[in-house]
């Protein structure tokens, strides 16, 4: 069989937060977005990144069978991991065949028609719905939402289970109306299991500083345990 | 045998000889629910445990010792019988007359007694003194009239170090459960047979030892018996119901404590035991649950008022005040059953009713088959307390069968039927740089070892370094394996374990317990000069003090085969190299891979290194990865670990793992079930310990303050890690802010 390759940034073999039970995160390399509160900005860069493939990491997956328990499994995280889909579809099939649970978190932002093959094989779509207001959307992310609300429904459309996440901004993704849109939006998705309210942090400002760029959203405060309960209210989360 | 006393009890073999597993399989009730039957603590419980903090509040106050009695030399009978509050108390017993009063045990050692007492501000009595300088040799006047002169260099070079030449070596549990199960009366007769078969026609030197220690054993016993008389309590017989099965256990506890400061001194494996008698006094209608924990309640408080007196810099060593008073709890039967009680839980459970604390370290001896229930609630006390160790109870019980227990934190020895000669250990990163040296001291430039030809290249080659460490690695399993053959002949001799040593078979496994310290450093250094290019820097004496690297290397700790079979070769060569030594009393050589924090003390002691260390920095503790080189997360760390092989590590393989709540899920129902997947993981490759720290304020403030104390400490917000203690002050403060808010 010949060799699928993908640009990884990093493993990390312990994630709780990043689906069901306890994971192992391939973080790949590379992202089409330019989100102004990415904490994980160094992994942007497509040129950046180790090469690795498909069959050495499942092989090194194999060593974390016994730490995944009943519901625990492996996801896919970035940077955007569907830049390297036929990586990503290629990895997910040799995991399903070792009958491990798949989940991918995404941005959304990617053409539905190339999703066919790589939904076959994947349990759970970790899905970021950053912003409802397509103005604020576009200078946020630099980005229309369309293509990522059209993504959405695919997956929904397509039966995939879905966890959606939405990054609570102060002053930016946190207004009132926005939030209900959300809450609207999400109403009409069929295979949503958990919505989850993030709040923002700046963690990863660092990050951006050790690459010699500028952080975007200096001066903008984190979001308190309150505001994140407000935004959960809102939203209709228990 | 046949006692009153065991009513209602199965019979079987455990009658016709002492064999108290044998006891435990034909009369406990396996439990596998959950932990709703428990109960809160009684009123006199609360009384009681409030006097105990206030005195734990005035020892603090008064610098960490409350009392000292300086004039009467510890022995099973020397004190009189002391209380909390009699009234209150279910179960009685202290080491001297007054709770947290600490007692003089001179024979292991007299200047360290003199000088503990004086770094309190106490003298001890001149009498007393007299008579251990000029009359009664002590075990530390033994060590050190044969220590010979390779010893003593390497001794105060810090090539092996923290051996228990001056303190008690501990790591020895008497069974305890016997005294319970029989009565004194029934031991001493046993013992009386053994000494009868010890009279041969060839009356050698080792028949002539075992006849007299097996007769101060039998002096020992009587002590006890008279011991518990001063609390009004005739121990003669078997124990009648469950208050007398928990204090006839303590008693035989007590009197080991009494007698020894050793440098751990654990309980053994009574929880189960236990129950037998509590569930008998159940089915009877004699006691109800509240009381049952009551007795457990009031046993543990009695485990937690455990003094002994130690020098601080003994404590520097050891981290606190620690005496290990080890219970393991839980595991499986070789027949398939669980050895889960409703005791393991009731043990537990203390942790609620009376707080979290160090004592007694309760360890759960880990299985994939334990019964859900207590899986969840053992978790669930973990994450609440951080209080609890775990072992790998699936792979022991291959080595030692069923009724084993954990001495100190990881030393597995089948109860009563097994002990140690406990040896701290040698620092194998400094091993290295002798090699690398020619057998000089990197810090004091002092010929230490025998002088042979070092490096002689600017840079180092692998199959070069390697050669002389073996080398050298065959030197320091000499000398180590000597030292430990003086000091465990004159502890025999001049601190024999009575008390401890008559709760154990005539036949018993000994084993010769080495240890090393620096294996992560090691494997680094070796991975750095056989995957990057390490070049050594001399200084003007031609001494190589310090190293630059060019280039990476992968390091150990990221489940990289590359460097972990280094690490794993270096540990079974240093192993062999023990095995080879000839031992005193024929004891088995065994190892560890274990520093408690002593990690700290032998970083300090040792010069740079080729993995990039700097001089004094703290070597990772155990057998952590050094901190900050592990990048792939904590399930690589931990297969990284588990790749060391128990059976050339069969005393131990320690792994400090700490976590913050969130990191381990969102809620307390998902953090149970993740810390369950991960703790089956890990014992599933073979892990053998792991410490489980999940971190709340106190100890991030900690972290905060030492940061090389939890090179670990990961805090994780979706999709975002970092290492704790990489981030700014500021950063740090924020996280332990936050920690609050979330709990208020």
């Amino acid at each position: 069989m010949e060799k699928v390759t993908g640009r990884i940034h990093s493993f990390e073999s312990f994630s709780t937060v990043d689906g069901p039970g306890v994971r192992y995160v391939i973080f790949l390399q590379g992202c089409p977005l330019r989100c102004k509160y990415c904490h994980n900005r160094d992994t942007r860069d497509v040129h950046l990144g180790e090469v690795y493939d498909t069959e050495a990491i499942v092989e090194k997956i194999l060593n974390y069978r016994e730490y995944m328990g009943e519901d625990g499994g492996v996801t896919v995280s970035g940077g955007e991991p569907l830049l390297q889909i036929d990586f990503v579809i290629d990895l997910f099939k040799r995991l399903k065949a070792e009958g491990i649970h798949t989940a991918i978190d995404t941005s959304g932002f990617v053409d539905v028609d190339k999703l066919k093959d790589l939904l076959d094989y994947t349990d759970l779509v970790i899905l970021d719905l950053k912003e409802m207001d397509n103005d604020t959307h576009k200078d946020l992310i630099g980005a229309d939402n369309a293509k990522i609300l059209k993504f959405a429904e695919h997956i929904s459309n397509e039966g995939v289970p879905m966890w959606i996440r939405h990054v609570l901004v102060p002053t930016i993704t946190d207004k009132e109306e926005h939030l209900i849109k959300l809450k609207e939006f999400v109403s009409t998705l069929k295979t949503v299991e958990k919505v989850e309210v993030l709040g923002y942090h700046t963690l990863g400002s660092e990050k951006w500083e050790m690459i010699g760029d500028k952080f975007m959203l200096e001066g903008i405060a984190e979001a308190s345990a309150d505001d994140v309960k407000r935004a959960e209210q809102i939203l209709g989360i228990e | 045998m046949n006692f009153e006393e065991w009513k209602k009890f199965k019979p079987g073999k455990w009658q016709e000889e002492i064999d108290v597993r044998n006891f435990i399989q034909l009369n406990y009730t396996p439990y596998e629910g959950t932990d709703e039957f428990l109960k809160g603590p009684t009123s006199s419980t609360l009384k009681l445990w409030d006097k105990v903090l206030e005195l734990y509040k005035k020892e603090k106050e008064n610098g960490g010792v409350l009392d000292v009695d300086v004039k009467t030399i510890s022995t099973i009978t020397a004190h009189n019988a002391g209380y909390i509050d009699k009234r209150l108390e279910k179960i009685v017993g202290l080491q001297t007359d007054k709770p947290l009063k600490r007692a003089i045990m001179p024979f292991g050692g007299v200047r360290i007694v003199e000088k503990s007492c004086e770094a309190y501000d106490r003298q001890m009595d001149p009498k007393v003194s007299e008579i251990f300088h000029t009359i009664r040799r002590t075990h530390n006047d033994g060590v050190f009239s044969v220590y010979t002169p390779d010893i003593r260099a390497a001794r105060s070079s810090h090539l092996i170090t923290g051996l228990p030449d001056g303190y008690g070596r501990g790591r020895i549990i008497g069974d305890y459960r016997r005294v319970a199960l029989y009565g004194i009366d029934a031991l001493i007769a046993e013992k009386k047979k053994s000494l009868e078969a010890l009279d041969r026609r060839e009356f050698t030197e080792e028949i002539i030892r075992s006849r007299e220690e097996t007769y101060d054993q039998i002096l020992a016993l009587g002590e006890l018996k008279e011991m518990a008389a001063k609390y009004d309590l005739d121990i003669s017989k078997p124990a009648a119901n469950a208050r007398e099965a928990v204090q006839w256990t303590y008693f035989g506890y007590l009197a080991a404590i009494k007698d020894q400061n050793g440098a751990a001194m654990s309980i053994g494996r009574i929880s189960t035991f236990l129950d037998v008698y509590i569930e008998r006094d159940l089915q009877e209608g004699l006691i109800t649950e509240e009381e049952a924990q009551e007795l457990i309640d009031h046993l543990v408080m009695k485990l937690r008022l455990v003094r002994f007196l130690r020098t601080p810099e003994y404590n520097e060593l050891f981290s606190g005040d620690p005496v290990w008073v080890t219970e393991s709890i839980g595991g499986m039967g070789i027949d398939g059953r669980t050895l889960v009680t409703k005791n393991s839980f009731r043990m537990l459970h203390t942790l609620s009713n009376l707080g979290p604390a160090p004592e007694p370290n309760l360890t759960v001896l880990w299985s994939n088959n334990l019964p859900r229930g207590f899986k969840e609630y053992t978790t669930k006390m973990s994450i609440r307390t951080s209080s609890i160790q775990y072992e790998n109870d699936d792979l022991m019980r291959g080595f030692w069968g069923d009724d084993y227990g954990i001495a100190c934190c990881v030393s597995a020895m089948r109860i009563g039927k097994q002990m140690q000669f406990f040896g701290a250990r040698c620092n194998l990163a400094k091993t290295l740089l002798y090699a690398i040296n020619g057998g000089r001291d990197e810090i004091s430039g002092k010929q230490v070892a025998p002088k042979f030809e070092g490096v002689t290249t600017d840079y180092l080659y692998y199959d070069d370094v390697l050669a002389k460490f073996d080398n050298m690695m065959d030197y320091v399993a000499m000398v180590y394996v000597k030292a430990l053959n003086a000091i465990h002949y004159m502890h025999d001799k001049y601190s024999y374990e009575k008390i401890e040593m008559a709760l154990h078979d005539d036949e018993i496994l000994r084993t010769m317990a080495t240890g090393i310290a620096g294996l992560s450093v090691v494997a680094d250094s070796l991975s750095a000069i056989k995957y990057a290019k390490v070049k050594a820097i001399r200084n003007d004496q031609g001494l190589v003090t310090s190293y630059e690297i060019e280039g990476d290397f992968p390091k150990y700790g990221n489940d990289d085969d590359r460097v972990d079979s280094i690490a794993v070769d270096v540990l079974k060569r240093f192993m062999n190299k023990v095995r080879k030594q000839r031992t005193y009393r024929n004891s088995k050589p065994t190892m560890s891979v274990l520093t408690i924090t002593s990690n700290v003390v032998y970083g300090k002691n040792t010069g740079d290194t080729p993995d990039g260390r700097k001089a004094g920095e703290p070597f990772g503790p155990g057998a952590n990865p050094m901190h900050g080189r592990d990048t792939n997360g904590a399930l690589a760390v931990m297969n990284s670990i588990a790749k060391l092989p128990y059976e050339h590590s069969e005393d131990g393989i320690s792994y400090t793992f700490s976590i913050t709540p969130s990191t381990l899920g969102d809620n307390e129902t998902t953090q149970v079930s993740n810390l369950i997947s991960m703790l089956d993981g890990y014992f599933a490759r073979t892990g053998h310990h792991i410490n489980v720290n999940v971190f709340n304020r106190e100890l991030l403030i900690d972290a905060m303050n030492h940061p090389e104390k939890y090179p670990q400490l990961t805090i994780r917000v979706s999709g975002y890690a970092v290492n704790f203690v990489k981030l700014t002050k500021e950063q740090q403060m924020d996280v332990i802010n936050r920690t609050i808010h979330e709990k208020i």
